[in-house]
């Protein structure tokens, strides 16, 4: 039987978490109830809280103004796409970096994590000039290229410590048993880290989809995903929060309802491997 | 299970990822402003007109201007249009990065733009972008809270009657603050507003040697009198305020006084919006009887890079777009209070356009601003609330994080005015000028 908690204690631990809880989850909200209100009302001081008259005009607009859809598209190929090809790579290369380590293995890995120390703005000439001449610029081609390689390094340092955790002895088994090496890491190794790779899959789809600075630089019209149609509400003359507001609730809505669905995923990844 | 899984989903990515623009499509990069907004729905006349359609990259202004830049320097051809203002656009037509407009027909009748939006957008007399709205500086100011303060606002005032009647307006128990000025650092907030303040002051940027004048006893008086007045009659955290939060302000009724963009004008008299639409008067920009008045003037204007592959279809565009047609037009369908102002000179001589209450006031204050002969002793740039050299911005945008900081109290007047000039001192011996 699992230890008895005190009602008291449980009590404070819960008001505790939700107060945690609200905290982080504070901007969110205030977003979200932006964007019901009119731009008189978004910047109201004192700010109104509840007791505001709701109106859905500022989601009228941005509809009307934008084509949400093909901004969607855009970022779901994207993050979904740059995923994919960083865990293609990642996979085997966690894999020699866990099981196989050579002498400067540990020197790579810190050395792949010192890129992400790197401005993003140091190497835009050389990328910009590299796609115009490859004549990719504001391709999918491009983006995907890009953000898989700018996330590389933080998918293999999850997987490899995801891989690190899983017994040696039964790759050897299975290796015992003839397996081939495409088979070991199909078969033994993937399903086992499977909530690692799930995890890392996850966290990198939404670094991809959060990311701005590149989205917005390397797109025009064809791949530009929703950090563009959220960047297109900012106004150097006039009021707009409010639609602000409305178009990044429209933006970060399908990421909340897949973390939403995948909590469950995300905390057996992360935590993998911590109770043993 | 996993890979067969992986490899549809990258056959799938692969099948998509497509490249290369349509022909016959135009893409225009832009800003969120209301004019920008209403012409991009507009573009089906233009598209049934000519068969062309129009492709919008709306961008917040930063990233435009980093954007257009990169693109511009690149030679990236991704756009046919951009919109840019008036500090961008004399530096990028002297490089040759724009394309001249000096073919226009002669139904567009260049010579009605405004003479000194046309001098701000031209390199040596060749027009490289065509001003869509201009705007100078002007004092909005509440009529009722000046009446209760027992004092008239004049059409041209002096500085010295500003801050008199902003300090008598100013009833900080009811958030009722005499005057709302810029203070957000950045070249375009802050220092647009105090560049243009000191002229006014007879203050400078430069010397006719490009030597940094921060020292001067010009600049002193300028920031002492700018800081002095926002701590008696500025509304609190003023050093966080732009153009936006100070629109918010005014539009709820906490502002006595906004000296700022003329075409703030429409919104703070826009009753949906503004709680004090029927109470709002104009005025010029002050001076201090030095001759010159501390306002602005800025274009956004639509300009065609070097190097885009439609530059025939891209000047039928800005030819429709800034046009007397298209005023016609915007007034047709949005009224005539929603023109596109600032621009051409036979807007001002419509009798339809004369009614708006602000109309006049903002023709005269941008009539009143030279950028060719902008402070009262010479200096070697064009620009009033910038000097146009590729430097400014960078230069600026620190300058102005030392004024907002003395403006927050963090380092006096005489500290930031020194931190000021070993900024500029620093740069511009970088840059080969000294």
């Amino acid at each position: 039987m699992a230890r008895a908690v005190s009602t008291r204690k449980r009590a404070i631990y819960t008001v505790i978490a939700w107060t945690i809880g609200l905290l982080i989850f504070f901007p969110i909200l205030w977003i979200f109830l932006t964007s019901f209100k009119t731009e008189a009302d978004a910047i109201a001081d004192p700010p109104l809280f509840f007791f505001f008259d709701w109106t859905t005009e500022n989601y009228g607009i941005v509809q009307e103004r934008s084509n949400y859809l093909r901004f969607l598209y855009n970022s779901i190929i994207i993050s979904v796409g740059s995923t994919i090809l960083g865990l293609l790579i990642a996979v085997p290369a966690a894999w020699s970096m866990a099981f196989v380590p050579g002498k400067r293995t540990k020197d790579i890995l810190l050395w792949m994590l010192s890129t992400k120390m790197l401005p993003a703005v140091g190497v835009l000439y050389p990328i910009v000039l590299i796609a115009r001449s490859l004549n990719i610029y504001d391709t999918y081609v491009l983006l995907i290229g890009v953000l898989t390689l700018i996330n590389l390094p933080i998918i293999v340092w999850m997987l490899y410590t995801y891989f690190k955790e899983i017994p040696v002895d039964i790759l050897e088994a299975a290796r015992m048993d003839g397996a081939s090496l495409r088979n070991e890491i199909l078969y033994v190794l993937t399903p086992m880290a499977l909530p690692g790779i799930a995890s890392t899959m996850l966290l990198n789809i939404i670094l991809a989809w959060n990311e701005a600075f590149w989205t917005l630089t390397l797109t025009t019209v064809d791949a530009a995903p929703l950090t563009a149609f959220i960047a297109s509400y900012s106004s150097p003359e006039g009021l707009f929060y409010a639609k602000l507001s409305a178009a990044s609730t429209m933006a970060i809505a399908p990421i909340l309802v897949m973390g939403w669905f995948s909590q469950k995923q995300l905390v057996r990844g992360l935590t993998f491997g911590a109770v043993k | 299970m996993l890979s067969s899984k992986m490899l549809g989903l990258t056959t799938a990515i692969a099948l998509v990822a497509t490249s290369g623009a349509l022909a016959e499509t135009l893409t225009i990069a832009t800003v969120n402003n209301g004019d920008m907004i209403r012409m991009q729905g507009l573009t089906d006349d233009f598209t049934s007109k000519t068969g062309i359609d129009v492709e919008w990259v709306t961008l917040e202004e930063n990233v435009l201007r980093q954007r257009v830049t990169t693109d511009i320097t690149t030679k990236g051809g991704q756009f046919d249009i951009m919109t840019i203002g008036m500090y961008e656009t004399p530096i990028w037509g002297a490089n040759d990065w724009l394309v001249p407009l000096d073919d226009l027909s002669a139904d567009y009748d260049v010579d009605d733009i405004l003479p000194a939006m046309r001098g701000g957008l031209s390199v040596e007399g060749t027009l490289y972008a065509a001003p869509f709205y201009g705007e100078s500086s002007m004092i909005m100011y509440r009529t009722d809270l000046m009446e209760a303060a027992g004092m008239e606002m004049p059409d041209a005032p002096t500085w010295d009657f500003v801050a008199e009647a902003a300090r008598a307006m100013t009833d900080k128990d009811n958030e009722i603050y005499g005057i709302c000025l810029r203070g957000k650092a950045g070249w375009g907030e802050n220092m647009a507003f105090l560049t243009a303040t000191s002229n006014a002051f007879g203050a400078r940027w430069f010397d006719e040697n490009w030597n940094p004048q921060f020292d001067s006893p010009q600049w002193k008086e300028t920031l002492e009198f700018y800081v002095n007045l926002m701590n008696d009659a500025g509304p609190p955290g003023a050093a966080n305020n732009g153009f936006n939060e100070n629109l918010a302000l005014f539009q709820q009724g906490k502002c006595g006084m906004w000296i700022d963009a003329t075409v703030a004008a429409s919104f703070v008299t826009n009753p949906d919006d503004s709680t004090v639409a029927d109470s709002v008067g104009f005025a010029l920009a002050p001076d201090t009887g030095l001759g010159k008045r501390g306002n602005w003037l800025w274009a956004w204007a639509l300009a065609i890079p070097a190097g885009t592959q439609q530059e025939s279809e891209a000047k039928q565009f800005i030819e429709w777009a800034t046009s007397k047609d298209y005023i016609e037009l915007v007034a047709e369908n949005e009224g005539w209070a929603n023109v596109p102002p600032g621009a051409r000179t036979s807007l001002y001589e419509n009798p339809n356009y004369k009614d708006i209450p602000f109309a006049q006031m903002t023709l005269q204050s941008i009539l009143s601003a030279d950028p060719t002969n902008p402070t009262v002793d010479p200096v070697p740039y064009v620009g009033v609330q910038f000097a146009a050299i590729p430097e400014f911005a960078g230069m600026a945008t620190q300058v102005g994080q030392e004024f907002s900081a003395a403006l927050a109290g963090q380092q006096s007047v005489d500290e930031a005015l020194a931190k000021a000039q070993a900024i500029a001192t620093e740069e511009m011996e970088a840059a080969g000028y000294l």
